[in-house]
């Protein structure tokens, strides 16, 4: 109960901070409205397939997501916040608590990449809505569930940004993999019971991971 | 010590030289004549080389891994030493067996590279050895360098089973063992050879596991030294 309510606390207290500076959330929509634009001006004249557009989906949502998602450890070593952390909360309340943190700015990134998606592709047309939004909850959580990590090993390498797309990505790959094959499978109007392979994937990479990073959090947090 | 590298030249030796000059003929008889296997001809010896570099590729990356995590139990430095060496060693066969199977994909599958999913996975075990050595190479004290990149080593130890069971079920691919393959789809390819190929494939697998644990006893000799002697200038 006690562990609970701490993490919460941790979390709302992430918000909170998030809330004054608004750092990662304005450097998260700038980037998505950014990259967006890039492939519209680029590929203004042609008619993309689903599966490329797919691709292209993702491709924003991971280079979004390396560009805020490494804030929610960076900023605690800029401020020298860190030490405090130690010293009022375990390990494992830290983690759990960035962890919800970067779940919720994931999702509201995936949400705002797919609003964006649909206005400026008209080729984007979504025939199976239900495993579309599975797929982009599941997606979602995956990303951040190992991207934490990763961020909590940048911000003691004291590296900042550029390494963190560098690391992530030979350990996102199996995720990106499934999810690319499974936003073009409801592209096209596959049945649910087709994707529940993707899912099982989806599901014990994310259990995997964050049972992962849970352990190894805290050779990577004590100093 | 002596064993390990007269073996491993050994075994290395008589595995190139029997794998190459041993006949194909289309009626094997006795232990000197290998099958011809429709489809690949003199092409498949290549699998005494490429598959065992391959190998050893991976076990130095488990090598790594191992010492990573006796190094976060005991705080030993020797042992971040150890890991890193066996990650530099792996990385070299690494880039031969990609090198060796991709010169070989050219002439059989039509061209060097063709996203199969242990393309992939050899693709991506390239990657995670590239960003393990940019993650050393950006930490400047010794500690934090070691702790971080056996954390980071064991992190992208987890993702291993996604690419080894679960990919290649997926996509379907070019590499025995893969989805569509008739030869059934278990998570490691079986192996359809008569007993002579099997016997030089072994043979050759073992050599190159002892050629990987003799150059990293050489390295870390000479990494032991170059500490003592950097130690007696201070």
């Amino acid at each position: 109960m006690i562990w609970l309510n701490s993490t919460w606390a941790l979390v709302v207290k992430d918000i909170r901070s998030e809330l004054r500076t608004r750092y990662a959330l304005n450097a998260l929509f700038m980037f998505v409205v950014t990259s967006v634009a890039t492939i519209l001006f680029a590929l203004r004249e042609d008619e993309l397939s689903p599966e490329i557009l797919s691709g292209m989906y993702w491709i924003v949502i991971f280079f979004s997501a390396m560009s805020g998602l490494s804030r929610i450890f960076v900023s605690e070593e800029e401020r020298g916040t860190s030490l405090t952390l130690q010293l009022i909360a375990t390990p494992s309340m830290v983690f759990v608590g960035k962890l919800i943190f970067n779940c919720g700015l994931t999702l509201l990134l995936s949400s705002a990449v797919t609003i964006l998606y649909m206005l400026s592709f008209p080729a984007f047309v979504v025939k199976s809505a239900i495993l579309f939004i599975v797929t982009i909850f599941l997606g979602s959580l995956g990303f951040a569930s190992a991207a934490t990590i990763i961020a909590a090993i940048i911000a003691k390498a004291r590296t900042k940004g550029t390494l963190y797309p560098v690391l992530s990505f030979p350990i996102l790959i199996p995720l990106l993999m499934t999810v690319m094959k499974s936003t073009s499978r409801s592209i096209n109007g596959d049945l649910l019971s087709n994707a529940f392979g993707d899912f099982q994937v989806l599901i014990s990479y994310i259990l995997v991971m964050t049972a992962g990073s849970i352990l190894l959090f805290d050779f990577v947090w004590k100093d | 010590m002596n064993y390990v590298k007269c073996f491993s030249v050994f075994l290395i030796s008589v595995s190139i030289i029997t794998g190459i000059a041993i006949p194909m003929v289309p009626q094997p008889q006795g232990w000197l004549e290998f099958p011809i296997i429709p489809g690949l001809e003199d092409k498949a010896r290549n699998i005494f080389f490429h598959v065992p570099v391959a190998w050893t590729s991976v076990l130095g990356f488990l090598v790594a891994l191992f010492f990573g995590y006796k190094y976060l139990r005991t705080k030993n430095l020797d042992y971040d030493m150890k890991s890193v060496t066996s990650a530099g060693l792996g990385l070299m066969f690494c880039i031969l067996a990609t090198v060796t199977g991709s010169i070989w994909a050219k002439f059989n599958w039509g061209s060097f590279w063709n996203w199969d999913p242990r393309e992939t996975s050899i693709f991506i075990l390239l990657l995670i050895y590239g960003a393990y050595f940019a993650l050393r190479s950006a930490i400047d004290s010794d500690e934090i360098r070691a702790r971080l990149s056996a954390v980071y080593s064991i992190l992208a130890g987890l993702t291993a089973p996604f690419f080894i069971f679960i990919m290649p079920r997926i996509v379907g691919g070019l590499h025995p063992g893969a989805k569509g393959d008739t030869a059934g789809s278990t998570p490691v390819a079986q192996l359809h050879m008569p007993t002579n190929m099997r016997i030089v494939f072994f043979m050759s697998i073992i050599g190159f596991s002892l050629l990987f644990v003799w150059l990293f006893k050489l390295r870390i000799r000479a990494a032991q030294l170059e500490n003592h002697l950097s130690n007696k200038e201070n």
